[in-house]
């Protein structure tokens, strides 16, 4: 992650999520996850593992697919955080997202938010992906009910439309 | 996580010397945000070294330079890589997942820690935290070393450090007294009671890049890695391979395992098979026994020795095959 611009000890954090500027008020040791979910009330990416394992926090940073909560907030400054709550646009759902639904490609929908900022971050950069490429984009983003099936298929949708 | 200081120094000599016991450089983070989550890592103060160390790949006279922030995403995608170092581009696309490759560097990869279970319990006083003795010799052993195993038994978890291994890399570091170069090959060491981490980079010395001599055109390369899984999960055993053939004799032969050691190991017994040789089939087995001819499996980690042969093999005739370039 590296090429950030600092942040400064003491100071407001700023930050630039889904579009919009915010500055925060936080420690240091205050994860991107945690901000955006305690600080900014955005809760769509999950905690789940909390250590990199699972991919349920993943959102975009600078367009990429991290995992939020191996990010520190203070780490953020100046680069475009993109969320789930940030996919769609002027209060449309995301092409993924209405492929997710027309495939039913959640159960508890826990991962949800996750598997689809991973494939986001794909489809922004890749205009109709092989399958291969949908199960490399995914392979970070573990779905405990098992729906993969379903996910993919909502993938395949997305780029087939 | 415990509170920590966060300061961002504007040139290397800051960082350094704002380096030490109590202080970490903070890079891409995804390995030391885990230490200090599950209480294995506490530092005081974190340095961020984001704007100050060099990132990018760069082919040049004297090699491939390769700056300490370059992210696994940027080394596994880098044309350059993939057409001449394809051990290298195959292990980062086979490290971690892709959140991961987009954050993590390859300095910090170096420097990550081991996966074993007890070294990641912070209840556990394992040897390598500066307890008495390694509980995994006697315990749940399933994924530990075979080969250099004693007084720790916990195996390396870096994919690209075989690579880089393989293809003789040299990394140039930065601390107090300024820059020095030094062989991949001697920055790894087994850890040591006076020692108990797998480098030996100081704790004020900063990784600066990488160097990758010239190699001439029709050297072959692979990484092959065994997992639980087939994706996201650390090496059970993995085998980076570099090779020249004269004809169908093999002028030089590299084999770097990783997965089986507490530091990525260098079979040289194989390479010595493998050096002059005819590539055969027989020759690669041959080279394959060698490769774990000093290991020492634990209670529940014997099946890593077929593993790591078969690795081996599997990656010598792949590399051989007359169809391959």
């Amino acid at each position: 992650m590296p090429g950030a611009p600092f942040a400064i000890e003491g100071a407001m954090t700023p930050l630039r999520v889904n579009g919009e500027h915010v500055e925060l008020d936080v420690e240091p040791r205050r994860t991107l996850l945690d901000a955006l979910r305690a600080d900014l009330g955005l809760t769509g990416a999950k905690k789940a593992c909390d250590m990199g394992n699972c991919g349920a926090c993943t959102v975009l940073l600078d367009g990429e697919a991290v995992y939020s909560c191996l990010v520190l907030a203070v780490d953020c400054v100046a680069r475009a955080v993109t969320t789930i709550e940030g996919l769609g646009e002027g209060g449309k759902l995301h092409r993924l997202q209405e492929a997710f639904i027309a495939a039913d490609a959640f159960q508890c929908g826990f991962c949800t938010p996750g598997q689809l900022m991973a494939l986001a971050a794909l489809f922004e950069r890749v205009a109709r992906p092989s399958d291969a490429q949908i199960m490399r984009a995914l392979s970070g983003n573990l779905c405990r009910c098992g729906a993969y099936q379903h996910i993919l298929r909502a993938a395949r949708m997305a780029r087939d439309r | 996580m415990r509170a920590f200081e966060y300061t961002t120094p504007s040139t290397i000599q800051q960082a350094v010397s704002a380096l030490g016991a109590d202080s970490r450089a903070l890079a891409g983070g995804t390995d030391l945000l885990t230490l200090m989550k599950a209480h294995i890592a506490a530092p005081e103060r974190l340095v961020n070294v984001k704007m100050l160390l060099p990132r990018g790949i760069e082919a040049r006279p004297e090699g491939l330079e390769i700056g300490a922030l370059t992210t696994l995403a940027e080394i596994e995608q880098h044309p350059v890589i993939a057409a001449g170092y394809s051990a290298l581009a195959q292990a980062a696309a086979l490290a971690a997942s892709p959140q991961i490759r987009n954050l993590a560097t390859i300095g910090g990869n170096l420097l990550q820690r081991p996966r074993c279970w007890y070294y990641r319990n912070a209840r556990i006083d394992c040897w390598l935290k500066g307890g008495a003795d390694c509980p995994a010799r006697e315990g749940e052993n399933r994924n530990h070393a075979i080969l250099g195993g004693g007084p720790c038994y916990a195996v390396h978890p870096s994919d690209l450090a075989a690579a880089l291994l393989a293809f003789d890399a040299a990394l140039w570091v930065h601390g107090r007294g300024g820059e020095r170069a030094i062989e991949l090959a001697d920055f790894f060491a087994l850890p040591a009671p006076e020692r108990r981490t797998e480098t030996v980079l100081s704790p004020d010395e900063l990784v600066l890049k990488l160097r990758l001599p010239p190699h001439p055109e029709e050297t072959r390369s692979g990484y092959l890695k065994a997992m639980d899984r087939k994706a996201w999960a650390f090496a059970l055993a993995g085998v980076a391979c570099v090779l020249r053939l004269s004809g169908r004799k093999i002028a030089h032969a590299r084999i770097v395992l990783s997965g089986v050691a507490p530091i990525p190991w260098r079979a040289r017994a194989a390479e010595r098979e493998l050096q002059g040789a005819m590539a055969s089939p027989d020759r690669f087995a041959a080279a394959a026994a060698a490769a774990v001819q000093e290991a020492v499996p634990l209670r529940h980690n014997g099946y890593k020795l077929p593993l790591t042969k078969a690795l081996v093999r599997q990656a010598l005739t792949a590399l051989t095959d007359p169809a391959c370039k």
